[in-house]
Formats: structure tokens, sequence, C-alpha cells
């Protein structure tokens, strides 16, 4: 009996650190948000009445919600698939061994340095109507009233910024992905008589198939996640057409800020959002995923 | 415990160990002599391993005891045993110099860094690696690295050795010639031996005694002239000796109602014997011809192998034969047990034995 | 890749052109700030590609009126904090989870995987009422303490453990090590560059953060660099060369930092992505 035990005093030790910051942190904010959900409390966060699962429904059902679920699900839909495939064609494209690959890796990957507030300082600047130099070359609608002052182009300008700012992820983790696709399969494909793009359809795609699938897992995730891009460049507009799921809950317009329970409620269902789609996209994927040897 | 205990003596008693349900040693009691080198030799899942790494502290038996130099060991750590362990992988710290691993277990007991180095030192010269204290692991050859192993065993000069199979992992050639340092190693050192094999070469050429091991339990302990001359099982009797002994059912080599066995060397061809058989097979080996034949009518018996003198008198493939057994030469087994039963007027004693040696499971003084 | 024929000729020109033409493209809005942040306040929509005049002084009044130094100073205290503390309790569960034997480690550490599954952002708004209640709205702890911990740091470390060989720590056994002694002397040594990885990862991350400081730093003093930029952006609205200057600046260390750490950068992110 005392062998089964026997490490635990030290196992409770070194788990405690880890376990007291996520319990506090992670795992007790969700519980909490999900029973505060259940609230509704007046203006001041006050007099609070268990209202059940009516207010989750009531948030679900409302139009801000659904509008901000349309947003980042569209958002997603923009970034997520331009973004892989970008990562792609760069990495295929630096994966030749040529005098100055270095540099042109360095710098592909540059991306991967900026933060979310640098990057889309950066395009709120180029995208700026009055002294951006974009909005100057493109004219038209980019210089009044200005690409993301547009309800139509609002939310394709921020897509922009953000594969923009997710270039270099992408781009490293395919070319590690690359790298590891033994050479003697492409071999076999040339002599088997393959030209480029079959190689490419037929050995390289499939063999990236789990570097896919985690760059695609981490750049939806942060699709769903985002907040700095849409705080910086549009402030949620106009009218609410660049309003994340996130930003809802967090932003400055949102009428629901200071209601507690409203805000928890938002933010449960953001999780759950999440993790069903986490579990969709790695269930779905995993059956045509080729795991190698 | 003492640095350097005066009797090194391991006494095993009724121990077992069981994991999740599958017994891997089943109630083994065997005693080993202080300086002794005891080989502990059998087929791979024989419980071998597990046996040594009881008496080492890496595990714990489920029943029985464990004593070294008479003092219970059950539940003390592997640090406090005195026991040093070779493993088969060798398991040197792969970022610390060949100095640094063989001093580790003195630095770990604190002794002075001088002190440390100088015994190191010591140990790395017996082993002919005085030249390569500076380097890692990692940019040394097999044998090299088990030399290391050894070295790092040695530091310590425990009582008690264990080796887990430490020469499976290196070529033909080096395995011999390592065979021979280990043997000089242990004439040198006050220590005690334990050995793990399943090589029956190594277990014959170097042990004073031999344990052999069948799926957990203890077949037979004695010295290898006496494993060999006198196998108190079927198993043990089918695992020593290269080729295996022939081993018959009951009626074939005598009118008896035993399990027989002859070994190759003992058995005759000779044309007018009564058992008649086919020869199956003809191996010209050079210094001596194996030849293999089926006994008529008997095609459940696997077939016999004669070894005979390479004089160019063996028969050809297809050839009939007459099987003849020498009486002296027969060892009879139960037929229910697989045990050896003792005819001393039918089988010869070897000079010296005392009597009633080599049956069954007994301790050894 | 594929050790045939190596592109020439024509092919090799357009491949380089193909190289150049992506670089620019990539480039190109580092390049405009990086123009701009050097151009007096005047002239900041003049020729906006090529530094015709270059002046320090908009990034000295970046620096000054946004704050820069202190929220410099704010973003790599609390992301030293977090790199230590991750990496300290990343390897210490992550022991626990390879190298010790106690009941309920399945439970255990499927709850360790679950928190992966919980996005931050649906956990800011109670955290935040927690560091609210501690008092530490305005601190270096509230910025840090709730990611002194992570779960992705775990498994990694204890990937690396796992990945020891068995007899390694028996061996150590024997020589008399127990838990914290092979710790210390084989196991840590031997993580070393994951160790790298993830402390250079963690850092990353925590200076990169925007929601979290944003959220729980009234006071502009405590700002990190990236809320700052923020604050910067608003209070500048009309000024957008100072606030160019600033993104300049705040962006700077970070390209440093990954130039240096190219390698450990790689190995971090791709972690979770390739086998073996």
């Amino acid at each position: 009996m005392s062998r089964r035990w026997r490490d635990a005093p030290l196992a409770a030790a070194f788990l405690a650190p880890s376990l007291a910051v996520l319990g506090a942190f992670v795992l007790y904010p969700l519980g909490r948000a999900m029973w505060l959900g259940h609230q509704r409390c007046d203006a001041t966060g006050g007099n609070c009445q268990s209202n059940g699962w009516d207010q989750y429904i009531g948030v679900f059902r409302s139009d801000e919600f659904q509008q901000a679920f349309s947003v980042t699900v569209r958002f997603a839909l923009l970034t997520v698939p331009v973004g892989l495939a970008l990562g792609i064609g760069l990495a295929v494209l630096a994966d030749k061994h040529l005098r100055g690959m270095g540099f042109f890796r360095t710098v592909f990957s540059s991306t991967v340095a900026t933060s979310v507030a640098v990057a889309s300082l950066m395009w709120f600047f180029l995208l700026n109507p009055s002294v951006g130099v974009l909005a100057d070359w493109i004219g038209g609608v980019a210089k009044d009233p200005g690409l993301l002052r547009d309800e139509s182009t609002a939310l394709w300008a921020v897509a922009v910024s953000s594969i923009w700012a997710n270039l270099g992820f992408t781009f490293i983790v395919v070319t590690a992905g690359l790298q590891s696709i033994p050479a003697d399969l492409y071999e076999s494909a040339y002599v088997d008589g393959a030209g480029g793009w079959m190689r490419f359809s037929n050995v390289t795609i499939p063999m990236l198939g789990p570097t896919l699938l985690f760059a695609g897992v981490v750049l939806t995730s942060r699709a769903f996640q985002s907040y700095g891009e849409f705080d910086l460049l549009t402030g949620g507009g106009p009218n609410g057409s660049t309003t994340s799921l996130t930003y809802l809950v967090y932003g400055n317009n949102s009428i629901i800020k200071n209601n507690d329970g409203l805000q928890a409620a938002v933010a449960v269902l953001l999780f759950l959002v999440l993790l069903v789609l986490s579990i969709l996209q790695i269930r779905g994927v995993e059956r045509r995923v080729h795991y190698g040897n | 415990m003492s640095y350097c205990a005066a009797v090194a003596d391991v006494r095993l008693t009724s121990l077992t160990k069981v994991f999740d349900g599958v017994t891997a040693v089943d109630d083994v009691s065997l005693h080993i002599a202080d300086h002794d080198f005891m080989i502990l030799l059998g087929p791979s899942g024989c419980g071998k391993s597990t046996l040594l790494r009881m008496i080492a502290g890496l595990e714990d038996p489920t029943s029985g005891d464990v004593l070294i130099g008479g003092a219970r060991m059950n539940d003390i750590e592997p640090k406090q045993r005195d026991v040093a362990m070779v493993f088969q992988s060798y398991a040197l710290y792969p970022h610390k110099t060949v100095q640094a691993n063989i001093e580790f277990p003195l630095k770990v007991r604190g002794v002075s860094k001088p002190e440390r180095a100088e015994q190191a030192l010591h140990a790395a010269t017996t082993l002919g690696l005085s030249e390569y204290l500076d380097r890692k692991p990692g940019q040394l050859s097999g044998g090299q690295r088990q030399r290391v192993a050894l070295a790092r065993a040695i530091v310590r000069r425990p009582a008690v050795f264990c080796m887990d199979e430490p020469l499976s992992n290196l070529d033909a050639k080096l395995r011999g010639e390592t065979r021979a340092e280990l043997v000089a190693l242990h004439a040198r050192l006050a220590s005690t031996f334990v050995y793990v094999t399943h090589d029956q070469v190594e277990a014959m050429t170097m042990g004073t005694h031999v344990a052999v091991m069948s799926r957990g339990r203890l077949e037979q302990v004695g010295t290898p002239q006496e494993v060999y001359d006198r196998p108190a099982s079927v198993f043990v009797a089918q695992f020593i000796g290269t080729p295996p002994m022939n081993v018959l059912p009951p009626g074939l080599a005598d009118a008896s109602r035993y399990i027989v066995g002859i070994r190759p060397e003992h058995l005759m061809l000779e044309t007018t014997a009564a058992v008649r058989a086919t020869v199956s097979l003809v191996e010209h080996l050079g210094h001596e011809t194996l030849v293999h034949a089926r006994i008529t009518d008997r095609d459940e018996v696997p077939a016999v192998v004669a070894r005979l003198e390479a004089n160019g008198s063996a028969p050809g493939v297809g050839d009939e034969v007459g099987l003849a057994f020498p009486a002296t030469h027969l060892h009879r087994f139960d037929p229910e047990t697989s045990r050896r039963i003792d005819d001393r007027s039918a089988v010869s004693a070897a000079p010296g034995a005392p009597a009633g040696a080599g049956v069954g499971v007994e301790e050894r003084a | 890749m594929a050790t045939s024929t190596q592109p020439h000729g024509w092919r090799l020109a357009g491949r380089y052109a193909l190289l150049i033409g992506v670089a620019v493209l990539v480039l190109f809005p580092i390049w405009v700030m990086v123009v701009g942040a050097f151009k007096p306040g005047n002239k900041v929509l003049q020729d906006p590609l090529l530094p015709t005049s270059v002046t320090l002084d908009t990034l000295r009044q970046a620096w000054r009126d946004g704050n820069l130094g202190r929220s410099l100073v704010n973003s790599t205290v609390v992301a030293l904090l977090v790199t230590v503390a991750q990496v300290v309790t990343s390897v210490l569960s992550a022991y626990a989870f390879a190298f010790l034997k106690f009941p309920g480690r399945t439970f255990v550490f499927g709850v360790f995987l679950a928190t992966l599954l919980v996005p931050f952002e649906a956990t800011v708004v109670v955290n935040r009422e927690t560091i609210q209640d501690l008092g530490w709205l305005n601190s270096f702890q509230g910025l840090a303490v709730p990611f002194l911990a992570t779960a992705f740091g775990t498994f990694l470390v204890r990937q690396v453990f796992l990945q020891l060989p068995k007899d390694l720590r028996e061996a150590a056994r024997m020589d008399g090590l127990g838990h914290l002694g092979f710790l210390r002397e084989v196991a840590v040594p031997l993580a070393r560059p994951t160790l790298g990885a993830l402390a250079l990862f963690g850092f990353l991350s925590s200076w990169n953060q925007y929601l979290w400081p944003t959220v729980i730093s009234t006071d502009d003093d405590w700002d990190t660099v990236q809320s700052g930029l923020r604050t910067l952006s608003q209070a500048q609205i009309d000024k957008p060369n100072l606030v160019i200057a600033g993104t300049v600046i705040v962006a700077l260390p970070i390209f440093l930092i990954l130039l240096v750490f190219q390698r450990q950068l790689v190995r971090g992110l791709t972690a979770g992505a390739v086998k073996g």
C-alpha cells in the first residue's frame, strides 16, 4: 500500500505551483464565468438574480452576438485558408538550396517578430486615407472614406493585415514540415515519371498533413480569439462589421460591457464554439492525414 | 552499511515477483557465496533480469527476502545496499565526460574532488580507459562505452556486482576478449559477481556457478560442469550444450518408462543397432561432423543428432543407420515432472560430486 | 527536398525574381514604417518610400510622449518573470508526470490537458475580477501571475523527459541519486535545448500580449509596450508620425532577439507540428 503512495508527497510538491496557477486562472474562471452567465445584474453590478439558461439563450439569440459570430467565422474563413496556402507557397519557394536562400528565409519568417499591436498599427497607417501609402495607390474607396471605414471592405482589410502578420509563423512551421519529408519519396516519384505538380500533390501535400493540421488549428484559434487587430484597426466598426466575438465582450463599443453576467455568457459561448471547432477540425482531417511510418 | 562488506554473500529466500498478474519470478531460493561468480542463465522472459534487479534494489519483491551479507535488504534503496550495476545498454550519462561518469557515484557520496579523480583514474587505468577521460560517451565505440560502465561500477568497490547481459551489444570478437577480461577482473576484485545472460557459452566459460531459470522458476544450480554432466531437468538438458542433448520419449532408447536424453557426442551410429533411422542431414564442420537422422516410423520424434569425428566415415543423406544408446551416458527424466531421475547404477557419478548432487532446487553451501 | 535537377537558366532567374518579389511584398510594410519613423513630423506624407529626410526627433518625441521607457521596463520585467516561472513550473510538473508514480496521475494529467482547451479570452473577465480583488490591478504581479504556469510547457518538457533512456534513471539510482539529484544532474541538463526554446517562446508570448495588459492597466504608467502603443495611438491620433515611430521602437527588441535565437524559435514553434 505504501509503495503506491511513496512518490505522492514529492509529486504533490512538484505539481503544486502549476496546479495553483492553472487552477486559479484557467479552471476557476471558466467555472465562475459559467455561473455568472446565469446571472443578470443591474448597471452597477448589484442585485444579481439567477436567470438560468435563459440568459445564455437570450445572448445567443441577440443580434449583436449573431453578427459578431458571423464576423468571426467569416474572418476565419478569410485568413486561414489563404494563410495556409501562402505559407505553403513560400515554403516551397524557399526550399531549394540556392545562394542567398538563408536571407530569403529570414525575410519570410520576419513577421513572426511582430506583435498584434505592431502589425496592426503598421497596416493602420498603410491604409489610412490621409497618410497611407497604399490608400494613395489603390485610390477610390481606399481614399474616401478609407478601406477600414467602409463597411464592405473593412473586414477584408483587417484580414489582409492578419494574414501578413501570421505569414512568418506559417512559413516556419511548413518549412520544418517540408524538411522532415524523406528525400527518397520524391526520388521514387521522380523515377516513376511524376512531374513537379504531380509530386507536389501526391507527395508533398499528403506528407505535410500533420504539419498543416497543426498550423491550421493554431491559425483558426487565433482568428477566433482575435481582438487586438479589431481594437486598433477599426474599433469594431463601422456598424459592427468588424466586431468579433472577443471584441464584443471586451471592446469599447459593446453595450454589454458593463454587465458581468452577459459578458460571462459570451465568454463561455466563445469557449464552447472554440472547443467544437477544435474537435471538428482534428477529427475531420485526421482521417485523411498520413502519419508516415 | 560498510563500504566493503566483510561477507558479501547473497541469499534469496522464496523470492517472488508478480507484475500485473504475470509471475516473473516464482518462489526462487538461491544462495550466492561470497566472492562467487554466479551466472543467471536462461531464455528471454525467464525472470533472470527481474531476479537481478531485485538483488540490486531496482524492483521490490512481491514476497520473499533478499539478504546481502546476512542483512535483509527488501526495503533498502540501491544506494545503501553496496551493490553496483552494469546495464545492458551501459546507461552512461551522455552529457558528462568519461571521467565525470566514472567519478559520479563517488561525487554523490560526497567524496572530495581530488580523491574522486584519483580513484576514477585508477578504475579507468584498470580498464584501459586512461586516454579517454575527457571524451563524452557519444565519441566512444561500443566496447569502450562498456568499459566505462564497468569502471563506474568498480570505482565504488561494491560488495556485489550485478551485470545485466553486458556483452550482448558487442560484436563476437570483442565479446570473446571481454569475457576473459571479466574473469580476470573477478579474480582481482574481492566482490561477488551476479551475471545475467542467455548465452550458455558465457555461462559455461565465466561462472563458478550457474543458476538455470525457466519461466520464473529456478531449474538447477551448480557448477558449469555439474549442470552439463547432470542436468536436473529436460529443460536444462536441452538448454546447455550445442548441439542440444537428444531427448527421446519413453521406450525408444531403453525399456524404461522414463524420458531419456543422450548427448550428441555419446550417440553411436552402429549398423547392427536395433533402433533404425534415416539420415536427413550431414554437416561437415571441419573439426567434426554432425549427422542428423530421423527415427524410422516415429515421425513425431524430432531428428536426433550424432557428433562424429571428421574422418570421412560419416554416412550420406538418405542412408539407413542404426542408433546405439550406451547405458552409461543416458540421462533419465520423469515423464510427468521432467525432472531428473537419479539412478546411481546407470549414470556414472562425476568424480568428487557429493551424493545427491544436482537434483532439484537446493541451497548450495 | 529532392536532390534531382536544380533549376538553371531561365528557371533559375524566374525563381529568383519570384523570391525577390515576395520578399519585397513581405518587407514592404516594415520598410514604410521604418522610413516613416525617421521622418520629421511635417514631412511624413512625402515620399513615403524613400528616406529623403532623416531625423531622430520623431523617435525621441515618441519615446517621451508614449512613456516608452517605462513601458519597456514593465514589459521586460513581466516577460522575465513569466519566462523563468514557466520554465520552472513546467520542469517540475513534467518531472512529476514523467518519473513519479502516484495515484490519480492520469486524472491530473487530464486536468492539465483540459486547460489547453480553454481560450484565454474566455477567462479574462473573471481573472480581472480576481486581480482586482487582490489589489493587483496596476502592478507587475497583476500582469504576470496568470501566466506563471503553462500546460503547453509541461507537455513539451514531459516529452523530452519521456525520451530519456529508462536505464539512465536506474543507473542514477544505483549511483545514489534521489529524484531531486536526478532532476538536477541528469534530466535538466539533457533537456536544455528544449528549455531554451520554451524560454524564448514564453518570453515572446508574454512580450506580445495585448488583451491582458489592456484590460488590467488603468494607469498609463503600468502599460506594457503593447498596451502602451494603444494608448499612444489614441492619444496622438492626429500625429501619425509619432505613432509610427513608437511602433518601430517597440518592434525593434523582438526583431533583434529573434535574429539571434532563430534556432530556438523554430524548435519551439514546431514542437507540436512535426513528428519525431
